[in-house]
């Protein structure tokens, strides 16, 4: 199987099996879009008449074509069915955990999946005996595994701040007795983030989320206080300020745009303009019924801003002044191995959410749906049956992923989104299938526009 | 003339081969990428 399109004057082509990227002039990319359902005659006839070349050159490119395709790179078979059946199966390591340290927040945020962090509970903190059975729950289930991932979440985590610090200390600890190496991580709306929690995150975490819908109207539609004050003016100077002093090391500003805002890349501009540049804008994903949810009339608008925010990174590489777009990030020559290609983010299997009691759940997305509860940190996962739900959700288990070129860069999509959308893991989320698709057909072309690599005709 | 331009990407079936590592952080290969 193979996906051509266009972008900005470059035709590429992706064999979505072998994982190769072809760049090609406007003659190779009708020739290989007709190989597959014309006879080679035709294909060269068709190309000599409509391309105004001569039969010579038409017959070297459908050899050029007939050799990528001998060498696997185009139009290769699939397969990896057999993998996906297996994989998920083979183990059921757990290398992940998201801790549920606040059910509570300092923010009334409307569209927050997570109602306004109490998860449809009551509020909770979690105390640091639970968090520390946590984190020796992960070492004990965490096999073979080196690298451990541990997100200190909510809610709004910075509300338990004291158990936060105490249970980093203990995993730091942990991980040399035991030979791992937990990377911890953080997410904030930035409320309590003051130069304590700085100069501790900064020490001490991976990667920090900083939560900001970009341009202050529409961060304040939102994000507001029990009392109804937008948090713009509170949050943004914490925010300058920490990354002022993360010294490199990884953080996201994270937005979410909804109908309101479906001209999101101008709040990207503002978040650029703040002088942030490791960003993160994702549409919000909510009951349809919601003022906020995005609409089928929104998606030109859409594709347009993920169209133009391309263009802007391209324009600002070329200017020395670059920034990084979650979904853009690609790694095309050591990206990801075909297991982590077919199996996606491990919810429910090798990841897992933990509440501030130490209930688990399959992932933060599906904490407090009481059917979705696996079991305890201290009992470990009894609910085997939903686990193995979990681990045979991948690219391959929805039939109408079957035939779509981007199943190996999607992994299947995101569990709860499906659950969400569809009332089934293993549904099909369709609205956030045609954002995806979007955003790495946009990924690759940006990727193959900030490179040196020479174009088709170039010579 | 180049027409075509194949982009280096990874190598699927290999990594198949090798099987995963499980290293990756949850979501660069973080073996491949050292």
């Amino acid at each position: 199987m193979i996906h051509c399109y266009q972008f900005d004057g470059l035709n590429i082509v992706l064999d979505c099996h072998s994982g190769s990227i072809h760049m090609v002039d406007p003659v190779a990319y009708d020739m290989i879009r007709w190989y597959e359902t014309q006879p080679a005659e035709d294909v060269i006839s068709r190309a000599v008449t409509e391309h105004k070349i001569t039969r010579g050159e038409a017959e070297e490119c459908l050899s050029d074509i007939d050799s990528l395709k001998e060498a696997g790179k185009l139009y290769a078979p699939d397969k990896y069915e057999n993998l996906a059946r297996d994989f998920r199966k083979k183990n059921f390591n757990i290398k992940a955990l998201c801790l549920h340290v606040a059910h509570t927040c300092n923010l009334n945020c409307s569209y927050c999946f997570a109602s306004q962090g109490k998860y449809h509970g009551d509020r909770a903190l979690m105390s640091y005996e639970v968090g520390k059975r946590a984190i020796d729950f992960l070492i004990e289930n965490s096999g073979f595994h080196k690298n451990l991932d541990i997100d200190f979440f909510g809610g709004e985590p910075l509300m338990n701040w004291e158990v936060v610090k105490q249970l980093t200390a203990y995993g730091r600890e942990q991980e040399k007795l035991h030979n791992k190496n937990i990377r911890f991580t953080l997410t904030t709306n930035g409320v309590l983030l003051d130069d304590e929690v700085t100069e501790f995150a900064n020490r001490e975490f991976h990667n920090v989320v900083l939560s900001l819908d970009g341009r202050k109207e529409v961060n304040d539609r939102f994000r507001v206080d029990y009392a109804g004050n937008g948090s713009y003016d509170k949050i943004v100077p914490n925010f300058q300020r920490f990354v002022a002093q993360r010294d490199g090391k990884s953080y996201y500003m994270r937005g979410t745009y909804t109908h309101f805002n479906p001209d999101f890349l101008n709040d990207i501009k503002h978040y650029l303009d703040l002088g942030f540049t490791e960003l993160s804008m994702e549409p919000v994903v909510t009951d349809p019924a919601s003022p906020s949810a995005l609409t089928e009339e929104d998606l030109p608008v859409i594709f347009e801003q993920y169209d133009e925010l391309a263009r802007l990174m391209v324009q600002r590489h070329k200017e020395g002044r670059p920034f990084t777009f979650y979904h853009y990030m690609l790694d095309l020559t050591c990206g990801p191995c075909i297991y982590k290609r077919i199996a996606g983010c491990g919810s429910g299997t090798e990841y897992l959410a933990v509440t501030p009691w130490g209930d688990l759940y399959p992932c933060h997305q599906f904490v407090g749906d009481d059917k979705y509860k696996m079991g305890d940190i201290y009992e470990g996962v009894t609910n085997t049956d939903m686990r193995s739900k979990f681990a045979s959700c991948n690219a391959y288990s929805r039939p109408e992923c079957r035939d779509c070129w981007a199943k190996l860069y999607c992994s299947g999509g995101c569990a709860a989104n499906a659950y969400h959308a569809t009332g089934d893991i293993s549904g099909v989320y369709d609205y956030g299938c045609k954002l995806f698709c979007k955003r790495i057909e946009c990924a690759i072309a940006v990727k193959l526009l900030t490179s040196d690599i020479r174009k088709p005709g170039d010579e | 003339m180049t027409r075509i331009v194949t982009i280096e990407t990874r190598d699927l079936d290999k990594s198949a081969k090798e099987g995963g590592c499980g290293e990756c952080q949850t979501s660069a290969c973080e073996k491949l990428s050292k």
